[in-house]
């Protein structure tokens, strides 16, 4: 290398001969911030999460961000791509990009802690709120779980939900309602009422009560849903049977 | 207010509407064929029992459900809650079964 000649990219690649994206990331510490740009090469399959790695790496280290797996199995690496809540890891830029542009927030309805971090807690005390868990009956079912039942296929057609919050970010419902639980806590107390094995069927309805009367059944969430749940049908079930329970005289207090 | 509750009346309402929103729409295409003026309106309503059970009951769904959407939307937009919220519909409520009612017996 002639002395004076430009050194070459830090990066590893020639970035004169490649495809650039240009890409705006927020960076900021709680309600503080702003879009921040940078310039990040173009590759084959690479997803939005590659990129915001390439950023950290090599333009910014200092950039805040949560993932894990990297193969879409926790869900941690959410973020809002170009306005849509998403997996970073299992989005492909070119499925993504508009004109090799990107723009990569931090998840919607949730507090930012820094950056492209946001703070789970709200979500989860939704969930705890509402004890959507298994609890386990006494007794065992009489007649044996089979697969084909409605009961079983109800509960199995929301199962994979792995709370990865895409969903609560997606929702306007959340965004105009503190007091609404979100789909993923509502589906997840869908499954459970339809759960045979589960103890307390009637206390699942009553805990989705009020909340699941608080969705407007906009869809956003089934649109969101990366595993491709459809909360909306969910609560759509039941707003039918926490109605049900209320025609049959029921619906207690909360959970004791 | 028991949610429930009050998410059956608002789909049950609805349903009793949807068909008369249509009749309504056909009626009033009908109605003004040949241009529309008050004695012609009186005329297909006066004495009717048929269009004063359709409009009386098409009134009473709207006074069911037109408060129970409000609510809804004043407790997202305003964070109005609690008995105040639900006192102010049930009184928005008979407003409108007063003034649709008396609009119906107007023309009966």
């Amino acid at each position: 290398m002639k002395r004076g000649s430009p050194r070459p990219a830090k990066t590893g690649y020639d970035e004169t001969a490649m495809a650039m994206l240009e890409v705006e990331i927020w960076r900021g510490e709680g309600g503080d911030g702003a879009w921040r740009r940078y310039a990040v090469p173009h590759e084959a399959n690479q997803t939005v999460l590659d990129v915001v790695t390439h950023v950290q790496r090599y333009l910014d280290p200092s950039l805040a961000y949560r993932f894990a797996c990297r193969v879409g199995m926790c869900g941690s690496c959410a973020m809002s791509v170009n306005g849509r809540p998403r997996w970073t890891c299992r989005t492909h830029v070119s499925r993504a990009a508009r004109k090799g542009r990107l723009r990569i927030g931090p998840l919607r309805n949730l507090p930012v802690i820094r950056d492209l971090a946001v703070d789970m807690a709200p979500f989860f005390e939704k969930w705890r709120d509402a004890e959507a868990r298994f609890i386990p009956s006494k007794e065992p079912p009489e007649e044996p779980v089979r697969p084909d039942e409605p009961e079983r296929m109800a509960a199995d057609a929301g199962i994979e939900c792995i709370n990865c919050a895409v969903c609560y970010a997606a929702c306007d419902s959340v965004a105009w309602n503190p007091d609404y639980p979100g789909p993923a806590v509502l589906n997840r107390l869908w499954t459970l009422a339809n759960d045979r094995r589960d103890g307390d069927r009637d206390g699942h309805l009553d805990a989705a009560g009020a909340g699941c009367h608080l969705c407007r059944s906009h869809q956003e969430c089934a649109d969101a849903c990366p595993t491709g749940l459809n909360p909306t049908a969910a609560i759509a079930g039941l707003k039918r049977e926490v109605f049900r329970r209320a025609l049959s005289g029921g619906a207690r207090g909360p959970r004791q | 207010m028991n949610e429930a509750w009050l998410f059956a009346a608002q789909r049950l309402s609805a349903m009793v509407m949807a068909p008369l929103v249509l009749l309504h729409l056909g009626v009033i295409l009908y109605a003004v064929r040949d241009g529309l003026s008050a004695d012609e309106i009186l005329s297909r309503t006066e004495g009717s029992l048929f269009w004063g059970a359709v409009y009386g009951l098409f009134v009473v769904a709207a006074a069911v459900h037109a408060p129970i959407g409000l609510r809804a939307v004043l407790r997202e937009w305003c964070r109005w809650r609690g008995a105040g919220l639900d006192i102010a519909m049930a009184l928005f409520g008979l407003l409108l079964l007063a003034l649709g009612l008396r609009a119906v017996a107007a023309v009966l």
